[in-house]
């Protein structure tokens, strides 16, 4: 067993886990966030996405071992309080989910979409970069809407974002 | 129209949870104690088993214990069933062979379950299972639909020439005279692809026994609790039903695939008791390729006769469908009842003879997905008028639309009676929306830039409010299809209603809530939806066949006219007026030619402090149910069209535009119905595009992961152009048809339509993928060089 220590959704928590422990179990398993879903095992679905220092991983296939000393952000830990962040309030205003378990990923995805490609997402954009995402219910009409909408309103709430940097 | 009555575009009640990472899924279940099931799967598609040795792992650590079908077959557990009886041509009953949980002397699929290993944790169960040794001894593999029959090896003994059934439909004498008579044959040999339904959250289950009251628990990703309750109970022998409840909490999309009764909550739920502990499974995703019921998976040749003026005269169709190694629950009536009575299309046609031959083969079992046998039946025959309309050198739309059927009720040579439709009106918006007229200049543009551009039409039909429980008892089916509602008025006025149907994706907690709201006049926050709990909702039939609106929603609609009755009684006491002076409208009861009025929440209070009037004369309470039997299936239908373009030089086929105009009836949220169009063409693009489940000659399934099974993603996909029109259904109190599988049903042979039209062939296999395209596009291109 190994003990690892990280920042989730703002919270420092500490675990002893077996080292072949992935995140999504830990998670999961350890924390009882049970918003992060697994839908595939081989890192083609993104059901598992979540923020490791900002970026997007897929928590499937990274060892807890691997995030000592993070900061993890998952779909529990993006609301403000009662507030939902605004990629939250685009997916409901938008229908941009149905059966719900792929969108947590999604929603995780699509703000670190936002925060590398910036407010302002074209309909072809938002399809190629969103290539590491499955949904089998919307046919993702209405998650391209959705995207775009909340990638517009992260910019009126001055919501920053990284590209910049990249 | 309110901004949260019928017809409004409700945001969803349910996105809350789901949008915040609140949603209860099975997997998320987690109770004291639980322990973790795994199970040891056959490695090979066929072989018998001559000895299981279970002792080694039984002394690994945290192993709680190893069952066989032996320890099932000793606790008198039975098999899975198939809950619909078929009949051959010559009126015997198919031959169903024996499914139990666990295999009992053989396996007869990769993926079949041989044992089931409980332990403290995952990781220690499947070690434990990698130590059981298994004396398999192999035989030959029956892997393909065509050939199965007669094939040599026999998977059942119940089946020798591994037919389940030879089963027809229509009128063979007249349509073979139709064919005699006619000027022009078309002649298709087709492939309905096998597929793999693929809902995001995988199968899971956890069962749990109190040995204080002897009562089992099981949560389980079904779409239809209570028909699994009685099918673990009554047929499996579980426990009785009331002492087993089962929870379908949050369900993660299901197509159909969660149906179906499966081994591994029948295991998970007995286990419990006997090693003392709740005990959960899990499917990864490659388990959930292996041992998910398929879809599809049929080998048909279809002939169409038409008269000189290009009316169709007749059609002939004979299938071979393949139900896998055993008979999944709904399995046989896909391939017959719910495919045969739909070949008649939008279509005027005079005699139809459809045969069906049902085969056994060493692959997981195949059952019903989003559209089960209407997709099958859709592409069949509009394949053939595409084809036919070539042949005859018509224009397609216009071919259809001669041979659309105009009056109705109509009568089809296949069982069904079409109640209403304006398929014509449907065509017209579609051609408007796709910009038909524009389209041989786009073609030409692509022409320009080396592409290849097609167009092509779906004009579908399907029957969905499933169903008319006698009638589909006269066709073989083991249960009535009705539903049941309970609409429970607490004394302050806000309402639960217990629904059997249940939703994984559909939103019924909106449109149902719209429903209640609407017509009692409350606000929707005021109206709860709870489904999904044998212990809290009366017996139901669930969610499948787009039934939950036109049979489920029926079926809330008669008890609210039972809940608006009884408040008319309560409402006449304290208005102190006679009840047939009652009336109920924006939730209020008022007396007729009078201000004297009542708002639905007192008169709630009233029926239950009951001081306005006599206890014994009228009963205290506000709670009515009621059970709704449809009258009739639905018949939505509609026209999509689908524009693309090829690349000759890759293969790459890109939806450039899709117009679909579906007519399903009155809609209680557009919101709602245009995103189940949208998942639905998906689902169909997947199909003819990139989806495809492949079995080797050894029955080892190659495609079992989503690395090598194409699933659709976002950059595959246009954005869709969905109109609407609507001829209210009239069997219903709702006028509603049900939207669910529409696009799954109109969009394959729209595609595939569209890419012979770009290539100038007459077919092309599903999956068209890019390897595909091309090869067929090369060939085009040196036949154009050559001429």
């Amino acid at each position: 067993m190994a003990t690892v220590s990280m920042t989730v959704n703002g919270k420092p928590v500490t675990g002893n886990v077996e080292p072949r422990t992935l995140l999504v179990q830990f998670l999961r398993e350890n924390l009882r966030l049970t918003g992060t879903h697994v839908g595939c095992d081989t890192s083609q679905c993104g059901a598992c996405v979540v923020h490791v220092d900002g970026k997007a991983v897929k928590s499937c296939t990274t060892l807890a071992i691997a995030c000592e000393g993070m900061a993890v952000t998952t779909i529990e830990g993006l609301a403000a309080g009662d507030t939902l962040h605004p990629m939250q309030e685009a997916f409901r205003e938008h229908h941009g989910l149905q059966c719900g378990y792929c969108t947590p990923g999604m929603i995780m995805a699509a703000v670190d979409m936002v925060n590398r490609r910036g407010h302002v997402l074209d309909e072809k954009t938002i399809r190629e970069d969103l290539d590491g995402n499955i949904c089998r219910c919307t046919g993702y009409h209405n998650i391209v809407k959705a995207i775009a909408a909340g990638a517009e309103a992260m910019g009126k709430t001055g919501m920053p974002v990284r590209q910049a940097a990249e | 129209m309110s901004a949260t009555g019928i017809g409004a575009a409700v945001r969803r009640k349910e996105d809350h949870r789901f949008i915040t990472g609140q949603g209860r899924y099975t997997d998320d279940v987690n109770r004291p104690g639980q322990a973790h099931a795994y199970f040891l799967r056959s490695p090979h598609a066929h072989a018998t088993i001559s000895g299981i040795d279970t002792g080694a792992a039984a002394s690994m650590p945290g192993v709680l214990g190893i069952f066989t079908g032996a320890d099932l077959a000793a606790d008198k557990i039975g098999g899975l069933i198939c809950g619909w009886m078929i009949h051959n041509k010559d009126g015997s009953p198919m031959r169903a062979g024996a499914h139990p949980a666990l295999a009992q002397g053989k396996v007869r699929y990769v993926g079949d379950h041989v044992a089931v290993v409980v332990a403290e944790t995952l990781a220690q169960a499947k070690d434990a299972a990698e130590a059981i040794v298994v004396d398999y001894q192999e035989l030959p593999a029956v892997v393909d639909t065509a050939t199965a029959a007669g094939a040599g090896t026999v998977i059942h003994d119940e089946a020798p020439d591994n037919t389940v059934f030879n089963w027809h439909l229509g009128d063979k004498a007249a349509t073979d005279k139709a064919f005699a008579g006619a000027a022009h044959v078309t002649r298709l040999d087709l492939v309905n692809n096998r597929l793999v339904p693929n809902a995001m959250e995988p199968r899971a289950a956890v069962g749990d026994y109190d040995a204080g009251d002897g009562v089992f628990t099981l949560f389980t990703t079904s779409q239809n609790p209570h028909v699994a309750r009685l099918v673990l109970s009554a047929f499996i022998g579980i426990a009785p039903e009331n002492k087993l409840r089962v929870i379908a909490p949050d369900v993660g999309g299901g197509f159909g695939s969660k149906i179906f009764i499966y081994a591994e909550e029948t295991v998970c739920v007995w286990a419990a008791k006997k090693v003392g502990r709740p005990v959960k499974w899990t499917a990864d995703r490659t388990e959930a390729f292996l041992s998910d019921a398929h879809g599809r998976d049929h080998v048909t040749h279809a002939e169409l006769a038409t008269d000189g003026d290009g009316r169709i005269l007749g059609l002939k169709v004979h299938t071979k469908a393949n139900l896998g190694a055993y008979l999944s629950t709904f399995s046989s009536s896909v391939p017959t009842y719910l495919y045969a009575p739909l070949l008649s299309g939008q279509y005027n046609i005079p005699a139809i003879y459809c045969e069906v031959d049902a085969v056994y083969t060493n692959t997981a079992p195949v059952d019903a997905y989003r559209g089960a046998g209407r997709p099958e039946a859709t592409f069949v025959i509009e394949r053939l008028m595409e084809v036919t309309a070539r042949q005859l050198g018509k224009d397609p739309a216009k071919f259809r639309m001669q041979n659309y059927i105009r009056s109705f009720p109509h009568q089809t040579p296949v069982i069904m009676m079409y109640d209403a439709g304006n398929y014509g009106a449907s065509m017209k918006k579609a051609l408007e929306m796709i910009d038909y007229k524009g389209f041989g200049k786009r073609k030409r543009d692509s022409a320009r830039s080396g592409k290849l551009r097609g167009i092509g039409f779906s004009s579908y039909i399907e029957a969905c409010g499933i169903a008319p429980s006698a009638a589909v008892g006269s066709l073989g089916a083991g249960v009535g299809l009705w539903e049941s509602a309970e609409v429970r008025v607490n004394p302050v006025g806000t309402v639960e209603v217990l629904t059997g149907s249940h939703s994984h994706g559909q939103g019924h907690e909106t449109t149902f809530a719209q429903l209640v709201s609407d017509r009692l006049g409350i606000p929707i926050d005021n109206v709860s939806i709870i489904h999904g709990d044998t212990d809290k909702v009366q017996m139901g039939m669930g969610t499948y066949g787009s039934r939950s609106g036109a049979v489920g929603m029926s079926a809330i609609f008669k008890a609210i006219d039972k809940v608006i009755a009884k408040g008319k009684k309560v409402a006449a006491h304290v208005l102190e007026a006679d009840e047939a002076d009652i009336d109920f409208a924006d939730g209020h009861f008022s007396v007729k030619g009078t201000d004297r009025k009542l708002d639905f929440g007192s008169c709630a209070l009233q029926a239950y402090v009951a001081h306005k009037f006599n206890g014994q004369e009228l009963e205290p309470g506000l709670k009515e149910g009621a059970f709704y039997d449809p009258t009739n299936f639905t018949f939505p239908a509609g026209v999509h069209i689908c524009e693309l373009e090829i690349d000759p030089q890759t293969g790459v086929t890109r939806i450039e535009r899709w117009a679909a105009v579906d007519d399903f009836g009155n809609i209680i949220n557009p919101m709602i119905v245009e995103g189940q169009v949208h998942g639905g063409i998906a689902q169909g693009v997947g199909q003819a595009l990139l989806e495809g489940a492949r079995y080797d000659a050894e029955g080892q399934l190659v495609t079992a992961s989503f690395m090598d099974y194409c699933m659709p993603r976002a950059d595959d996909l246009p954005s869709f152009d969905v109109g609407m029109t609507v001829t209210p259904c009239p069997s219903n109190p709702l006028g509603i048809k049900g939207c669910g599988e529409a696009g799954a049903i109109a969009s394959p042979p729209a595609v595939i339509n569209a890419i012979t039209d770009a290539l100038g062939h007459e077919d092309i296999a599903m999956p068209a993928t890019p390897q595909a395209v091309w090869r067929a596009a090369q060939k085009s291109i040196s036949r154009l060089a050559a001429e």
